[in-house]
């Protein structure tokens, strides 16, 4: 997968995690928590999601990289490249 | 209801789940039953931590992300408005903190400000950890409340709909009641919890999941420190490769083949009798137009196990499921209703014959409801039916211990039991009430079964 490709799954996955918020102006240098109300079940979801959609393996960890769009994509890219 | 949301959790990804139930139908302490053609409720006076749609914060919104549903979907009607009304005083209470903060300062001028002062105090759910759960509720508020009067009225719903301990209540379990009654508030759907459960049920067998009634764990199979599965009440086995238990701490205890006698964790002492009348009339005709009215007739709350009789009907909790606000288009509930909730003791009731039992519980509903029609009107004789459950009834249907309503006093927070693979969810772990049942089984989901598979 590309880049662009990762960040629209990623929106995907936000936008069923929080169905409320409104992800048509994020910002993907800024971190998610500071742009929507997610807490740390919130974050669990989103590496469940990637886990359960894409068979991608984030260890605890490592949780840490995916605190804004810019530092998922980058974390994810070399992960899922080949899918 | 909190296997139930563990079980949405775990089958949402992907896991293979299969809840056992004992009974022929869902809930547990959640439940409702079917008696002379009407539905009944088991538990649900309200739902508590209700918030409206759109707010993003609190355990409502939490479950709703978590279990992938819409606001909507639980249908949830908020309260007209309660009350506690204690001699010569009565606060009320909505789901707007500044009706009891207005009612406070009318009531106890001298109050107002330390009121605000107890607000700021509070700490949030997401800040309270097996450490600062404890101390005590009564000591924290006498801190800042210098009214006694006033500090027996704000306990008083908040041991009624969550406190197992007798007495004083755990600071934490302070906090998460005073947000949950006082700061977020009551709603009900209008066809009670039977739709909060349907949708659950839905929900979880639609992603695959397995729900077995009348399949009662016998004992849960034990190697080493390992749980590798359960044998039925029919002697029927299944392996696991984890096991979440909502029975209890000490029921799950005891179902456990390794242990031959249950640690001295005392169990729950607190339990009810409950009575549901129904009206020829909606309440609000015959003046009674209240939500919840939480009662005591002196100036000091006595939350303990009655010594000397069946029940003590001091203190109690009147409910109305028609004062809610339901949508024009739904109208008024068909049956007027009244539920009246007292104090009760288990050995008492449970050590009765069954003549004696029946002559008991007539003679309980005439005392308790006399005692409550001190503080609401009195809508005796528009009574056409009537039921009354006990912690009899309650322990036969649960089988909780003590027919304990609120569980055991002292919380597994973490879930964790002596065997790595076994959990605890619901009562005991730490939440009560229908919103806390989910949110506790989506916790315990999240923190034991999800995180590394």
């Amino acid at each position: 997968m590309e880049k662009a490709e990762i960040r629209g799954e990623i929106l995907d996955i936000l936008s069923d995690i929080a169905p409320d918020e409104d992800l048509s102006n994020l910002k993907d240098d800024v971190s998610f928590r500071e742009q929507m109300e997610l807490d740390s079940m919130d974050f669990l979801d989103i590496v469940m999601e990637l886990r359960k959609r894409h068979r991608v393996q984030i260890p605890e960890d490592e949780y840490g990289n995916l605190a804004s769009m810019d530092s998922t994509v980058n974390y994810l890219e070399p992960k899922m490249r080949d899918l | 209801m909190s296997g139930l949301a563990a079980g949405i959790r775990l089958a949402h990804y992907d896991q293979k789940v299969c809840i056992l139930e004992r009974h022929y139908t869902i809930g547990g302490l959640n439940g409702f039953y079917r008696l002379g053609g009407r539905n009944y409720d088991v538990g649900l006076h309200a739902v508590t931590n209700y918030t409206p749609p759109g707010t993003k914060k609190g355990p409502l919104a939490r479950l709703l992300r978590q279990l992938r549903f819409r606001w909507e979907d639980f249908e949830l009607s908020p309260q007209v408005g309660s009350a506690v009304a204690f001699p010569g005083v009565r606060l009320r209470f909505n789901n707007n903190i500044d009706l009891l903060r207005s009612e406070i300062a009318a009531a106890f001028p001298s109050q107002r400000d330390n009121f605000e002062k107890l607000l700021g105090q509070l700490t949030d759910y997401d800040d309270l950890t097996q450490e600062n759960f404890g101390g005590s509720a009564r000591k924290f508020l006498a801190e800042t409340i210098s009214e006694p009067l006033l500090i027996e009225m704000l306990l008083c719903p908040l041991m009624w709909y969550g406190n197992a301990r007798e007495d004083d209540m755990d600071f934490g379990q302070f906090c998460i009641m005073f947000r949950s009654i006082f700061l977020e508030g009551f709603a009900r759907p209008y066809k009670g919890v039977r739709l909060i459960l349907k949708h659950l049920v839905r929900r979880f067998r639609s992603l695959g999941g397995e729900l077995k009634l009348r399949s009662g764990v016998a004992s849960i199979r034990v190697d080493g420190d390992r749980a590798v599965g359960v044998t039925l009440d029919n002697g029927e086995h299944i392996e696991a490769k984890r096991i979440l238990s909502s029975a209890g701490i000490i029921e799950t205890q005891r179902l456990c083949e390794d242990v031959t006698e249950v640690t001295p964790q005392r169990a729950g002492q607190l339990t009810f009798i409950e009575s549901i009348s129904v009206l020829d009339k909606q309440p609000k005709e015959v003046g009674f137009g209240e939500t919840i009215v939480f009662f005591n007739d002196s100036q000091k709350f006595d939350w303990r196990r009655p010594t000397s009789d069946l029940c003590d009907v001091r203190t109690g909790v009147i409910c109305s499921p028609n004062n809610y606000l339901y949508p024009k288009e739904v109208g008024n509930l068909e049956d007027g209703i009244v539920r009246l909730t007292t104090i009760a003791d288990f050995d008492r009731w449970q050590a009765l014959d069954e003549a004696e039992y029946a002559k008991q519980k007539m003679w309980w509903y005439d005392r308790s409801v006399a005692s409550a029609v001190r503080f609401i009107p009195d809508f005796r004789r528009h009574v056409i039916d009537t039921d009354v459950f006990t912690p009899k009834t309650i322990r036969r249907f649960t089988s909780h211990d003590n027919g304990a309503v609120y569980g055991a006093p002292d919380k597994q927070l973490d879930g964790t039991t002596h065997l790595k693979n076994l959990f605890l969810c619901g009562t005991d772990q730490g939440f009560v009430g229908i919103i806390g049942a989910i949110v506790s089984g989506i916790s315990i989901a999240n923190m034991h079964c999800l995180r590394d598979n």
